[in-house]
């Protein structure tokens, strides 16, 4: 009897705050009909959006790979003084503000900024153009991968790459053919996760971006330009496919997510 | 460099290329408009490409609440034109030396198009709202947007203020009448949009506003309803160029296109008062007129460079005092 | 990757702090103390503990329904727990708008009011707890709980006694990142708590407009508050995983 209570708790829960909401999403995309739908998701500057979205993904995400394998190496394989400051520093973004992220960017690259004119002098537009808002995103998504490493790095120890090392392997052979396939998985869903925080990023690139349609405007910030015009259907539909995107992203990390949460 | 560094260069690399040739096809001009006219200026924009002048001209678009926007381009927000709500942020951007201070000497003063302050209310008047005396009664709950952000909010400040002095009081009345009508806001929105979606989803009794933008909401669908009091301001919506646009021709261009009869004869349609006469003219019954009309350069308000020192100055102005007494935000 | 990690992370925190400092001590005070500021952060760290305190006790029912229970869908709703941290904060406020906004259908309209935050934050944080409270809950030996109901104790005795306590660490530091998460958010609130001062202004709320009005010793102030916040929470969190780690090794 306790049991059943509990898990009508737990339901009603999850139904009330989280899926009757989304199947709300769906129904308003909809309501309108086929044709507003289609046309909003097709416009230019949408379509643009979308496009931007992705491109900053795709550049961050490698980016933050790489950093974030290089990182938990150098945190679990080499013992220095600091690694637990490296380690809270690589966490930070998990526990910051976008809007603050975006903030700081502002401070450095604006014009009363630390840099001041000096990128503008030269040519190059860093604040309200695509070029902040990549650096926002990585920010934002920086420690997933990381974190992902860093603990499969501890469990599975340092005997196979000490084993390499004395049969004369050198070290990019040693990383390459041995520790890598070791925390394959761990990258992969870390790889996932930066993604699925790339794709949703908001606040910091809001703070940065200067609302210029076409130009730059990411999927989520062309979500709420539509709200804001008048045109909740285009909102809507926006909404509904990144929602899509994000259940391709939660399959994957149901299916790939570390055995213990199972 | 290891291969996983050598990709995400030229992943860099390929990304930079493409940007790069995006932009150089063709001339670009990056329009930084307040936060209503979108709508409006997608269609004059498409008209003016159809001409000979605007042919395979791109656009780029930015809209938000007229000071910060300002204080954007300001920041380093790519800009060749602003089409802003109040002289006031221009004159922002003249202080900073990236308009030139003789904007309001072009055609039509610099106007691109008028409206005036309205009260936008439910469906009915069901608090019957027809003056500004009906805004302080007890009871009734006001929505304008942030004066320290938005030019709508400066109209509706200016308006109040303006409209109280008309009716013979004295400054000091005109002031505290201000301060009273703030004590009735339930809501200050970063922008005037922001004002509208705030009362459209249910908040206060009446919403402070352009014209054109209860005009905007009821062709979108939206249930509103509005009143043009006796006493009302003329708002005159600014359009310039920046002195850094390396496509001034071009943009100057565009501007007399603005200024010309096809895109007057738009900005009627679209719920905006035509600076052209005579095509204001065609559009009278859709705009009426009202006696008590009354615009920036009223004795009473004394232009904009007084408005915004006696006003809107960030730590002496009236409003930040009138904000502090009622408990609302004392900047942007 | 120190260089990397410096130029990404570093720059920009000197810069905030620097700033927000670069007055003075005096300064920064009152700034971080003028109304608006303070009923920000009052909103904020007031909706941070009434949405952790949910979070710690119908994540845990959440966490235990998962682990202890077993009903037909019981998979489904385990891969849908994670659907807040898949989907972008944009849409999770939309999500709530749909159903909770002007045009409800279950003529629920909560925008623009406070309770809008506490549902946003809500749906944004739900996960948190359930997920550190499972793998704990996963691994409970349970020889102790069933001896203990073999001796006659009642259920809430037991699980006050003996499985509360082997859980705290998880639900502790599920309820330090809900909290991180709360002060934070932003991209699920704008839409629909209205961002009214003074009265649906939270913190991240503030720190954007003020940096729109071009007040960045403003924003700069409430947003170094911020930054405190999440390193504390970092701190406590870190902490909470030695202590969690340390009471295995004990074990």
């Amino acid at each position: 009897m306790r049991r059943l209570g509990l898990r009508s708790v737990a339901i009603v829960y999850l139904l009330a705050v989280l899926l009757g909401p989304l199947a709300m999403v769906f129904y308003r995309a909809f309501e309108n009909g086929l044709q507003p739908l289609w046309q909003s998701l097709t416009d230019p500057n949408t379509i643009h959006a979308f496009e931007l979205t992705l491109e900053i993904t795709a550049i961050a995400v490698p980016i933050n790979t790489v950093f974030g394998v290089v990182c938990a190496l150098t945190i679990v394989r080499q013992r220095f003084p600091g690694a637990g400051i490296v380690n809270a520093i690589v966490d930070l973004p998990l526990a910051l503000s976008p809007v603050v992220v975006g903030l700081m960017l502002f401070l450095l690259y604006g014009r009363t900024g630390w840099f001041g004119t000096w990128f503008s002098d030269h040519g190059m537009q860093i604040l309200f153009a695509t070029p902040a808002m990549v650096i926002a995103t990585i920010f934002v998504s920086l420690p997933f991968v990381a974190r992902e490493v860093v603990p499969t790095l501890r469990e599975i120890g340092d005997e196979q790459e000490q084993a390499a090392h004395t049969l004369g392997a050198s070290g990019w052979q040693t990383f390459w053919r041995v520790t890598l396939p070791s925390i394959r998985w761990a990258v992969i869903y870390g790889v996932v996760l930066t993604t699925a925080r790339c794709l949703g990023e908001y606040g910091a690139v809001a703070v940065v971006s200067g609302h210029i349609e076409g130009k730059t405007e990411t999927a989520t910030l062309r979500v709420q330009d539509y709200y804001e015009n008048f045109n909740s259907t285009g909102a809507y539909g926006i909404a509904i496919v990144l929602a899509a995107l994000s259940v391709l992203v939660l399959i994957a990390m149901t299916l790939l997510k570390p055995k213990e949460t199972a | 460099m290891n291969k996983a560094r050598k990709v995400t260069l030229i992943a860099a690399v390929v990304a930079a290329l493409a940007t790069a040739a995006v932009a150089a096809a063709g001339t670009n001009l990056s329009l930084v408009g307040y936060s209503t006219p979108k709508t409006v200026m997608g269609r004059i924009i498409q008209a003016w490409q159809q001409t000979p002048d605007g042919q395979g001209v791109s656009f780029n678009q930015s809209y938000g609440a007229s000071t910060d926007q300002a204080r954007a381009v300001a920041q380093g927000l790519k800009a060749d034109i602003v089409f802003l709500s109040t002289g006031d942020d221009v004159n922002l951007l003249v202080d900073q030396g990236l308009v030139d201070a003789k904007w309001n000497r072009q055609s039509y003063d610099g106007i691109a198009a008028d409206t005036v302050v309205v009260f936008a209310v439910r469906d009915g008047n069901p608090k019957h709202i027809k003056g500004w005396n009906d805004l302080i009664k007890p009871g009734v709950q006001v929505v304008t947007p942030n004066p320290f952000s938005s030019g709508s909010a400066k109209w509706n400040v200016l308006a109040a203020y303006g409209a109280q002095r008309r009716l013979g009081k004295s400054d000091k009345q005109a002031t505290a009448y201000v301060k009273t009508l703030f004590q009735h806001v339930v809501s200050q929105d970063t922008s005037g949009r922001n004002a509208t979606n705030t009362f459209l989803s249910g908040k206060g009794d009446v919403l402070l506003t352009y014209e054109s933008e209860a005009l905007a909401a009821r062709q979108n669908g939206q249930n509103i309803q509005y009143v043009i009091p006796r006493q009302t301001m003329l708002i005159e919506l600014p359009i310039a160029v920046l002195k850094s646009s390396p496509n001034k021709d071009v943009a100057n261009k565009f501007i007399r296109f603005v200024k010309g009869s096809t895109a007057q004869d738009l900005f009627g349609q679209y719920g905006f008062r035509p600076v052209d006469k005579k095509i204001a003219a065609k559009y009278a019954d859709k705009f009426p007129g009202r006696p008590g009309i009354f615009k920036i350069d009223d004795k009473y308000l004394g232009g904009w460079r007084n408005a915004d020192k006696v006003w809107f100055d960030p730590s002496k102005g009236r409003m930040v005092k009138i904000e502090q007494a009622v408990g609302g935000p004392s900047s942007g | 990757m120190t260089t990397f990690l410096s130029i990404v992370v570093l720059l920009p925190i000197a810069a905030l702090i620097w700033t927000s400092g670069k007055h003075g001590w005096a300064e920064f005070w009152s700034t971080v103390t003028a109304p608006e500021a303070v009923a920000a952060l009052k909103l904020t760290l007031g909706a941070a503990v009434v949405v952790s305190a949910v979070n710690a006790v119908l994540g845990t029912i959440t966490a235990w329904v998962l682990v202890r229970d077993d009903f037909p869908g019981k998979s489904l709703m385990n891969a849908v727990i994670d659907l807040p941290f898949a989907l972008p904060t944009i849409v999770g406020g939309l999500t709530l708008l749909a159903l909770y906004g002007p045009k409800s259908p279950v003529g629920v309209n909560i925008a623009f009011t406070r309770t809008a935050i506490v549902l946003a934050l809500l749906f944004e944080t739900l996960p948190f707890v359930v997920r550190t409270v499972q793998p704990v809950l996963h691994e409970l030996d349970r020889e102790t709980e069933e001896a203990a109901r073999s001796l006659g104790a009642r259920e809430a005795r037991v699980f006050r006694s003996i499985v509360l306590p082997n859980i705290l660490p998880g639900i502790l530091s599920g309820v330090a990142l809900a909290f991180a998460r709360a002060v934070g958010e932003i991209g699920s609130i704008v839409l629909i708590s209205g961002n009214l001062p003074f009265k649906t202004e939270v913190a991240a709320v503030f720190v954007f407009n003020h940096i729109q009005s071009g007040d960045e010793n403003g924003a700069a102030a409430v947003a170094v508050v911020m930054l405190g916040i999440a390193f504390l929470l970092l701190l406590a969190i870190g902490g909470l995983r030695f202590l969690a780690t340390r009471h295995e090794r004990n074990a």
